[in-house]
């Protein structure tokens, strides 16, 4: 099959035709066919055990460079010294029981004509239908001064794991009186609510361990997730945390490493502790598939998940163009269930459903202080849109007992999330 | 193409591929899988949100009626319940009534 764009309704009777030509041999032989899932977090590792679940004869392997995953989602937290990296950290080995046959080695090419992944340990593994869940790079070109050196006196903590630890000693040592600046990227980025709630939950740890202290946002919008929540418990919690809009000259435009300083058009900002978090794209081997396309994400099927680019090649989670679908580890799993549920059907010559997804995003804007976004998604005109009447954020007005049940709900949707994926 | 023969061999794909239960993860109506996100779907997730597994559909239903009205107080359910018919909320607790631990 040729990899030119492809009406869905093209490429389902084309696959049709296909499953009555092609595999009658596997047919016989008992075999559901091969997926290969690169990247084992909330999107992949969902979706690697959905398609087992769905479909036990399928041979499901999952490609995945670290032995342990660390997740982001309340990562924040670790930040700000309210709970340990550890309680982020997750491993395979329930998936290796299902069984998912993991490869441990990271993805190094994709040949999507070929229909072969291969790993940095050189195995080749061939597919008929190949999921990428990558997450997301860091655009180092994208920031003048921000280098992957940079991100060691200024970490951006946006991939959880040493860099989480570094921005949260580098708070620990500050002075009680110093000046922390962060700064916020322009849409499409990972979490968009992330920055504030972490902003939120720094000026927590500093209004309780360090009160002299300030907290600047540095920020490349105008408006952002949740914002009028955001700001109303600001206002209420924390008086030291000034947020800078674009229009009021937020946007960072370079970094000065040496002088610890963050540069806008407007002016200098000199930080005890920076953290950055830049701008970012869909991980590096989307791009070697061929499913980035020049905006640095991916292309999708509101449907199916198949790339927009490449045959036989799904994209869910933060790598994915989901329309009004957050970059959110909910919204990952909830991709990767229906992906999964569409490759199976795909594999076996049938036409997936029409899918419904559903996002809920929660933010800690202080321990006991809990607010969210849902929304409910489906396709309509090649994309996917919320539904009407089903997107909202918390109520503004709630009383303190509301915030301190979402901040329960919150710590439960981390428990069951992570048992539903990892579990 | 040969149409039949298309037609017998996607048939012959599903026979043999045809093996999931009729509460399995391939009969879960469009949004039910999303549910477990925050409803645990194992019972060894501990958490204060409220199983669907097994569940009366009924009852289900009556809950998302009472969300989408605003006749219970939610945190989330009663924008989440917005987003579906009353059919596609019947669907989904019935596939969530007939499964089992």
């Amino acid at each position: 099959m040729a990899a030119k764009r492809t009406s869905r309704r093209q490429f389902l009777k084309t696959a049709a035709a296909g499953a009555a030509l092609l595999p009658l041999p596997a047919i016989a032989q008992g075999a559901g066919g091969r997926v290969v899932v690169v990247g084992g977090g909330f999107g992949g590792a969902s979706c690697a055990r959905f398609i087992k679940r769905i479909d036990p004869r399928i041979t499901v392997t999952l490609v995945e460079a670290n032995p342990t995953f660390i997740a982001c989602p309340f990562s924040n937290g670790v930040i700000a010294g309210l709970r340990d990296l550890n309680a982020q950290e997750f491993g395979y080995d329930k998936l290796a029981a299902d069984p998912v046959v993991l490869q441990l080695s990271p993805g190094t090419a994709i040949d999507p004509q070929g229909r072969t992944v291969t790993l940095g340990n050189g195995t080749r593994l061939p597919y008929d239908r190949l999921v990428l869940s990558p997450g997301i790079d860091i655009r180092w070109d994208g920031l003048p001064g921000y280098t992957e050196a940079a991100a060691e006196r200024m970490p951006h903590a946006w991939k959880a794991g040493e860099q989480t630890l570094l921005l949260r000693r580098q708070l620990e040592a500050m002075d009680d009186g110093g000046t922390v600046v962060m700064s916020a990227p322009a849409n499409p980025f990972r979490c968009p609510p992330g920055p504030y709630e972490r902003a939120s939950l720094i000026a927590y740890y500093l209004k309780t361990k360090k009160p002299k202290s300030k907290l600047i946002i540095l920020d490349a919008k105008d408006a952002f997730s949740k914002q009028r929540l955001f700001q109303n418990a600001w206002k209420a919690l924390y008086p030291n945390l000034e947020w800078v809009s674009l229009s009021s000259g937020g946007k960072v435009t370079s970094v000065d490493v040496a002088a610890m300083t963050l540069v806008t058009d407007f002016g200098r900002h000199k930080a005890d502790v920076a953290n950055v978090i830049p701008p970012q794209k869909a991980a590096r081997i989307a791009e070697m598939a061929g499913v980035a396309d020049r905006t640095g994400w991916c292309p999708i099927d509101p449907a199916t998940f198949e790339s927009k680019l490449q045959p036989n090649v799904h994209v869910v989670g933060d790598a994915s163009i989901a329309g009004a679908m957050p970059k959110s580890a909910f919204s990952a799993n909830a991709q990767a269930k229906v992906c999964a549920a569409a490759v199976v059907k795909l594999l076996a010559g049938g036409s997936p459903d029409e899918p419904k997804l559903i996002n809920t995003c929660y933010s800690l804007v202080a321990p006991d202080y809990g607010i969210s976004i849902v929304g409910v998604y489906r396709p309509a005109d090649g994309q996917i849109k919320e539904v009407e009447g089903s997107t909202g954020v918390s109520a503004l007005d709630a009383p303190s007992s509301t915030r301190a049940l979402e901040a329960t709900f919150a710590n439960d949707w981390f428990k069951t999330i992570t048992n539903e994926v990892f579990g | 193409m040969n149409a039949t023969r298309v037609v017998t061999a996607v048939a012959l794909v599903f026979t043999l591929t045809g093996h999931a239960s009729a509460a399995g993860p391939a009969d879960a109506p469009p949004g039910a899988l999303s549910c477990s996100g925050c409803h645990p779907a194992a019972r060894t997730a501990q958490t204060t949100v409220s199983r669907l597994v097994g569940r009366n559909p009924a009852d289900i239903v009556a809950a998302m009626q009472a969300f989408k009205s605003g006749q219970t107080p939610a945190t989330v359910m009663d924008r989440i319940a917005k987003g579906f018919s009353d059919d596609e909320v019947k669907a989904i607790a019935a596939w969530y009534g007939a499964q089992k631990d």
